[in-house]
């Protein structure tokens, strides 16, 4: 039989005993709180799961709704993505999307359209890209890694759209979501860091007549599938079968 | 033995001439360096005409180079007693125009600083990608070629060593013509018989430089060059460049036969200013018509001088082939929308008017300064440089076999 100081005793104990683990669980929890704060930051800011193979991004453009005077979308193009230098020859300055005019010599009809990156699901710059910068995500955007695009041009011979532009001088200033640089090669992107953030590319925003339709052509409920789908489209050199993520309508 | 086969470079001018090719090689690094530094706005390149000048003496050298080989396959592969001793300098001449046309290549490159990535991150669907693999073996196989010619001790392995080296050579110039010949998007290219063109070229062109090279050895060191070799050599030369012209003949008729090339072939043959007048005047009377006279008119061939000719009015018109194939193929606009007439801001259907820059213009002579310069310090430190014994041959019958 115990005795009652040993109760006693035992009794303080415990609550000792208890009232440590309690307040030692509250140290600790005060010391990991940051770092699970900084977890929870962490997480937050990771953009996403990365391009998913469920979704193709494309554009379809009415070329009856796109005027020969207006540039817009060249306009939106170039401050969304940094585009700012200015060059004595203008064959040596990038351009991602450039105004096209078409005359058909026979009938007299004139078209205009704005022509940028097709983002091929086959695209020839990614085969022949040497190191693997020219690439394509599995959302059927294709890019260039300028980190290790050495500049050799293979990619501008062998695209069919002269999409292709090398920054032929030393840049100054850029936008800090559009990396670019001098002596890698560069193209339309679909303005990538927008659309990741649920945007669309600035020239398909900028355009006044809304010629320009973006968006995911694996989804059959999305109006650009839609269009597509009931539209009469056509694939600029639709004969190399590269299936090109730009449509274009009413050429 | 060996040591009566090659001997070591001894002429008095050595230092002038070693001077003059660093002097041009160095001129050619400057102007590299300068690209480098401020960009290639200051070439005469641009988003159209994107490949240049350094190109079309880069990729004339890196074919030259597979085809320098020839005269060493002829001796070991083929069993030509006659070629025997040019072995030795015909590897090395081979490794040293690879080298120089990768100088040019690789400091044309926008970021010629990131060269290590190209060996790091390779991409196997690229033709380019291919070459991370066909230049190295090929610089292994010829260096260990020569040093087994070189070697008494190893020559038994040399026809070995050849035989590879000589199947690698065919292997790297099909990649070095597919690197056009897979290119869907250009009328100029795309075409399966570029592959072979470029193989029977560098047959003729690396031919041409090496007869170049050991003509020049000759003279500088007083020796003499057999005439029955010397027409011998001739013979080939003018055998490499009739089927260099009938090659060129089949891919013009192909493009020209195809309606929707005719436009282009009209523009590269006839109406493209500098290109038809380089293709007809380079490449045609220069380069094909002019050396099959000297090698095979016997009054022209009789002269001593009729071989050098020939291998520079070779070279000349193999430089001229590739301005209007690389250059024109480019000047000339993508037809993405046939029938229609079209243009833009970014100079779309409109033909290019690419000239070369100065620092191009250094950087291209600077890829042969680098050849010489290489060539003639090899020569001059090892016994590259063959010796005929012309008696021997006589007694055996292999001088005219």
């Amino acid at each position: 039989m115990k005795e009652p100081q040993d109760l006693i005793d035992n009794k303080s104990r415990r609550s000792f005993v208890g009232t440590a683990a309690v307040a030692g669980a509250g140290l600790g929890a005060l010391a990991i709180a940051p770092g699970l704060h900084l977890i929870q930051v962490s997480e937050a800011s990771t953009p996403s799961q990365g391009a998913s193979s469920k979704v193709r991004w494309g554009m379809l453009i009415d070329t009856t709704k796109c005027a020969s005077d207006c540039d817009a979308c060249v306009k939106a193009c170039a401050t969304e993505n940094g585009i700012n230098e200015t060059l004595k020859d203008a064959r040596q300055g990038s351009q991602w999307i450039r105004k096209i005019d078409l005359k058909n010599p026979k009938t007299g009809q004139e078209h205009s359209l704005p022509m940028l990156c097709q983002h091929c699901e086959h695209p020839p710059c990614v085969d022949v890209c040497p190191t693997g910068a020219s690439m394509k995500r599995a959302d059927g955007i294709v890019l260039v890694d300028r980190h290790i695009c050495i500049g050799c041009r293979y990619c501008m011979l062998a695209c069919p759209y002269k999409a292709r532009s090398l920054v032929h001088m030393p840049l100054t200033t850029q936008n800090p979501e559009v990396p670019r640089g001098q002596g890698c090669v560069e193209s339309c992107t679909f303005c990538v860091q927008r659309v990741d953030k649920g945007l669309k590319p600035a020239c398909v925003e900028s355009c006044p007549e809304g010629a320009m339709l973006f968006g995911d052509l694996n989804d059959p409920n999305s109006e650009v599938a839609q269009r597509i789908a009931k539209e009469k489209t056509t694939q600029v050199r639709g004969d190399l079968k590269l299936n090109l993520g730009v449509r274009y309508q009413g050429i | 033995m060996q040591s009566a086969l090659t001997q070591r470079l001894e002429i008095p001018s050595f230092y002038t001439w070693a001077g003059v090719g660093a002097l041009i090689s160095a001129l050619g690094t400057a102007a590299a360096f300068y690209m480098e530094h401020n960009g290639h706005h200051v070439t005469g390149m641009n988003n159209q005409v994107f490949w240049g000048l350094p190109h079309v003496f880069a990729i004339f050298l890196i074919v030259a180079a597979s085809g320098a080989l020839n005269v060493a396959s002829i001796g070991t592969v083929f069993g030509k007693k006659v070629y025997k001793p040019r072995g030795p300098l015909s590897g090395l001449l081979a490794i040293t125009m690879l080298a120089a046309g990768l100088f040019v290549i690789m400091l044309d490159l926008g970021r010629a600083d990131r060269l290590i990535i190209a060996m790091t991150h390779v991409n196997w669907t690229s033709v380019f990608g291919w070459n991370m693999v066909l230049y190295p073996v090929f610089f292994g196989l010829v260096g260990l070629y020569a040093w087994l010619l070189l070697d008494r001790k190893m020559y038994a392995y040399s026809k070995a060593a050849g035989t590879a080296a000589f199947i690698w050579r065919l292997v790297m110039t099909t990649g070095t013509g597919s690197i056009f010949g897979f290119v869907v998007a250009r009328q100029a290219y795309n075409s399966a018989i570029i592959a072979p063109m470029f193989i029977i070229m560098s047959f003729a062109w690396g031919l041409a430089m090496f007869l170049l090279f050991q003509a020049a050895m000759y003279k500088w060191q007083g020796t003499p060059i057999n005439e029955a070799i010397r027409q011998r050599l001739n013979n080939v030369l003018g055998t490499f460049v009739a089927a260099v012209a009938y090659f060129v003949i089949v891919y013009h008729l192909t493009n020209i036969y195809f309606a929707k090339q005719t436009a282009f072939e009209h523009f590269i043959l006839v109406s493209g200013g500098i290109y038809p007048q380089l293709f007809w005047g380079g490449f045609v009377i220069l380069g094909t018509l002019l050396p099959l006279l000297l090698v095979f008119v016997p009054s022209l061939r009789s002269m001593p001088s009729s071989s050098t000719l020939a291998s520079i009015f070779t070279i000349l018109g193999g430089l001229a082939f590739l301005y209007v194939f690389i250059i024109g193929g480019q000047a000339y606009p993508l037809d993405m929308f046939p029938g229609m007439e079209v243009k833009s801001t970014f100079f779309d259907g409109a033909i290019d008017p690419y000239s070369p820059s100065m620092p191009e213009i250094l950087l291209s002579i600077g890829g042969f300064g680098l050849f010489f310069l290489l060539s003639l310090l090899a020569v001059r430190v090892l016994p590259f440089m063959p010796q005929d014994d012309i008696a021997k041959l006589q007694a055996s019958g292999a001088l005219h076999d």
